[in-house]
């Protein structure tokens, strides 16, 4: 079962990667959210599979009875789903203000902030 | 969306959902749910009710700015991790009291105030950038 | 304290019961106080004059803290508190070391100089944006990473600092700030997420975040167990992006020069030295075998990044973006003493980067006192008169590039010699090459920015300045916000020049805790090892504890000794039962 997931992680990051590799903010919009679903799942793989037995120790025990689903993954990919819809959310109004003030979604376009046409630095006084 | 259906529905609707998001973030502590997902709801309610009347309706009912509601939820949050400062344990340490109140004890602890912040920054945070993408 | 009386539980099987003294809680009170204090400051957001003072207030208490906190450790060693007293490696721990207190220590320093310069530099508007907050929820991230002892919390601090940096970088909203945003938040997300990825990894092979328990369990792992190629070259690539190090830091001349200048230049002195810190403390702490691997491929990083940078910061006409590239540069700086990987080296980068943070944002004030002098050029061409104008911004700069050049008596120097010095010890001749041949064109690329900009008598076209026109007077008011954090940092500069001593036993203890990390290990397991101590002689028949504790019993035992000193008092204590 780990193997199957471990393909599924793979073909989400290689979408991802390739939609972060292209010129226009919307699609590398698009990588990242894939992106963070690839890293989520990666996050549940490693902790490893298991039937779905809730991890809760019996009264009076001190370990669980047999083994359990491993909590620690779902936790993570919790704090780590609210980052990156926070992330994402921020990410899509700043290329929404963008594509808005700058007038193009193409970053090579986007060169307001290292203009093109720099003069050089002076050589001498 | 001024229907009138809508408009006269959206306040009862939205009441209703606030008083679902208390309840879910209440039980949030043995059983699904939590302050994350009772802000969400609570912040559905008030785009909701924006969407229906108004923006500037639901900023005069929410009374407080949304960011500021927010942000108390933020301090509730970290100084309910503090009380435990007093009972020499570290931080975020659980505390519990059971005062019996008309006749029910009631369970009164501190990742219940940390639920509730929880629920104040979510609610306040997303509510505050819905009514900013509605008055656009 | 248990739940309900019927079904009370032995806490002490999972939970650290000793009590906790409140001094510890010095180990928390720097997230706390920044986190509060943002908040507080959204609360009272219709009292947008107040915002600055309050800041700045919160920031000298950060200040007061981590410098009690530093002496802590140097005293007592490293420092440890676990969230909720969950048994480490359950719980969340926070620990502090001598290289986390004192990277904190500087970092809230350096925030305290740049809040008292946003007093002047950032208007009312950008106040009621939010940028006081912002600050204080960014140094939240920077400290908490600096004392975080959990490698998934190490990320969700990085995600905490970066998330308020977006904020300060687009306060003013203008379009080249936007510009420079999306460049800047899209790869730093893209670095965050890798880091995760890699501590998906970490955990899938290891089976714990918490650096210590990661630091026995590696160590006791069989070679080739683990594999630490992998992870070691992605945290590698995860914090380079981070740092800004050579094939992946376009980013950062990119956008670091969009901003308030006051922005740029906490930006410049912080943000990436957080990167040095993560990649020092996964590579050197928590996986020497993955350093070892890669310190050929780190050198080569270190070099190009060095030597690239210098040529950045000499190819630029804007001085913000040269200033950029010496970010740059600097960190190749650090990364040397990560390739070489002695104490030497390693105290070294510690130093570096110290250094670093006091001098890129000098610089930037600096640099942002004769833009408000000359009305906002940047441009080389187009500045001149400087010393004619204030004398004492151009004694103040020349200082700065100086150390920036890492030439005596300013706190440059000595991190460089040290790392020549450990580069030549080690057989890396040609990494010793690199740090001076860069330490050389910066200085041609300083000495031409401080030429240009002060000594020369006006911008090109005007007879020695003297058709140019007049630089403004500053109000005193302003002068002296201005004036003060510029001249305290220099201040600073020149006393680790001179007496490096104190901050280089600090840098030195660092790097020995990193390299031995027998007391770290002790500091977050002392606790469950006294614990454990007390409850077998209290109940030598309790069979159920075997099985739970034999899983993390591990490290403790075998550190037990190196925590006597740390431990005595609290098992002594322990009686104090949960139940």
């Amino acid at each position: 079962m780990e193997g199957v997931l471990s393909i599924l992680v793979g073909i989400f990051f290689a979408v991802s990667i390739y939609l972060m590799m292209s010129r226009y903010t919307i699609r590398i919009m698009l990588g990242i959210a894939v992106l963070g679903n690839a890293v989520n799942l990666l996050i549940f793989t490693s902790g490893r599979l298991m039937r779905e037995v809730p991890p809760i120790i019996p009264v009076g025990e001190l370990v669980p009875p047999g083994p359990t689903a491993n909590p620690l993954p779902q936790a993570l990919i919790l704090t780590a789903i609210v980052i990156s819809f926070s992330f994402l959310a921020f990410l899509l109004v700043l290329a929404y203000r963008a594509y808005q003030e700058l007038g193009t979604d193409d970053i090579v376009e986007m060169r307001v902030a290292e203009p093109a046409d720099e003069d050089l630095p002076p050589v001498s006084y | 969306m001024q229907t009138l259906i809508f408009r006269t529905t959206a306040p009862f609707l939205a009441a209703l959902m606030i008083l679902f998001s208390i309840f879910v973030t209440l039980r949030g502590h043995n059983d699904p749910g939590g302050g994350f997902i009772g802000g969400l709801i609570a912040a559905s309610a008030f785009m909701m009710y924006g969407i229906a009347a108004g923006v500037q309706y639901v900023r005069r009912a929410l009374y407080f700015h949304p960011i500021s509601v927010a942000a108390f939820g933020l301090v509730l949050s970290a100084t309910s991790g503090i009380l435990s400062l007093f009972e020499a344990q570290p931080f975020m340490t659980s505390q519990w009291t059971f005062p019996t109140i008309m006749g029910v004890e009631v369970a009164i602890s501190t990742p219940m105030f940390f639920d509730i912040g929880v629920y104040l920054v979510v609610m306040g945070s997303l509510t505050s950038i819905a009514l900013k993408l509605e008055e656009e | 304290m248990a739940g309900n009386a019927d079904n009370a539980v032995d806490f002490a099987a999972g939970m650290l019961v000793a009590p906790t003294s409140a001094v510890d809680w010095l180990i928390v009170a720097p997230t706390l106080i920044t986190i509060i204090g943002g908040a507080s400051l959204v609360m009272l957001r219709y009292q947008a004059k107040w915002h600055g003072y309050l800041t700045c207030f919160f920031l000298a208490m950060l200040v007061v803290v981590d410098a009690i906190l530093l002496a802590r450790v140097m005293e007592h060693g490293p420092l440890t508190m676990t969230m909720g007293r969950w048994m480490p490696p359950f719980g969340i721990s926070l620990v502090v070391d001598a290289l986390g207190a004192l990277m904190a220590l500087i970092s809230a320093v350096v925030a305290l100089t740049v809040c008292v310069y946003s007093l002047a530099d950032i208007s009312v508007t950008s106040t009621r944006f939010g940028f006081y907050p912002s600050l204080l929820w960014m140094m939240t991230g920077i400290t908490g990473s600096f004392l975080t002892g959990d490698i998934f919390n190490l990320y969700v601090w990085f995600e905490v600092m970066l998330i308020s940096s977006f904020g300060l970088l687009i306060v003013d909203g203008e379009r080249v700030q936007i510009d420079g945003a999306v460049k800047y938040a899209v790869l730093n997300l893209m670095a965050t997420t890798l880091f995760l990825v890699t501590t998906g990894y970490l955990y899938g092979a290891v089976g714990s975040l918490n650096m210590a328990d990661i630091a026995v369990r590696l160590r006791e792992m069989p070679a080739g167990a683990a594999p630490m190629g992998t992870i070691a070259t992605l945290y590698l690539l995860a914090f380079s992006m981070k740092a800004a190090a050579f094939p992946v830091n376009f980013w950062l001349p990119a956008s670091y020069h969009t901003p308030k200048i006051a922005v740029s230049a906490i930006f410049a002195g912080l943000l990436t030295k957080v990167g040095v810190y993560a990649l020092i403390r996964t590579l050197v702490l928590v996986m020497p075998e993955g350093r070892d691997l890669l310190s050929d491929v780190i050198a080569w990083i270190a070099a190009l990044t060095m030597i690239f940078g210098a040529i950045g910061a000499l190819a630029q006409n804007d001085v913000r973006r040269s200033f950029g590239f010496l970010v740059v540069g600097g960190i190749g700086s650090s990364m040397v003493g990560v390739a070489v990987g002695t104490e030497d080296a390693i105290t070294g980068a510690i130093l570096y980067a110290v250094n670093s943070i006091l001098v890129m944002t000098a610089l930037y004030l600096a640099f942002g006192i004769l833009m408000r002098k000359n009305g906002g050029k940047y441009n080389l061409a187009d500045l001149g008169g400087g010393y004619k104008a204030s004398s004492w911004l151009s004694i103040l700069f020349l200082a700065l590039v100086f150390a920036a050049s890492g030439l005596p008596p300013f706190s440059g120097f000595w991190p460089k010699l040290i790392l020549v010095e450990a580069s030549l010890k080690e057989g890396y001749g040609w990494l010793a090459f690199a740090v001076l041949l860069s330490g050389f064109i910066t200085t041609i690329a300083m000495g031409r920015i401080w030429a240009h900009a002060f000594w020369r008598g006006g911008p090109i076209g005007t007879v020695d300045g003297r058709d140019a026109a007049p630089l403004y007077t500053l109000s005193s008011v302003v002068r002296h916000r201005v004036f003060v954090p510029v001249m305290a940092l220099v201040a600073m500069i020149v006393y680790i020049g001179v007496n490096p001593s104190p901050v280089f036993s600090v840098s030195q203890y660092g790097a020995s805790t990193l390299l031995k990390p027998d007391h770290y290990i002790a500091a977050v397991f002392g606790p469950v090892a006294a614990q454990r101590t007390v409850m077998n002689e209290d109940h030598a028949t309790a069979e159920g504890q075997e099985d739970a504790g034999a899983a993390k019993s591990r490290g403790p035992n075998s550190n037990r000794a190196n925590s006597n000193r740390a431990n005595s008092n609290r098992a002594n204590s322990n009686r104090e039962g949960a139940h």
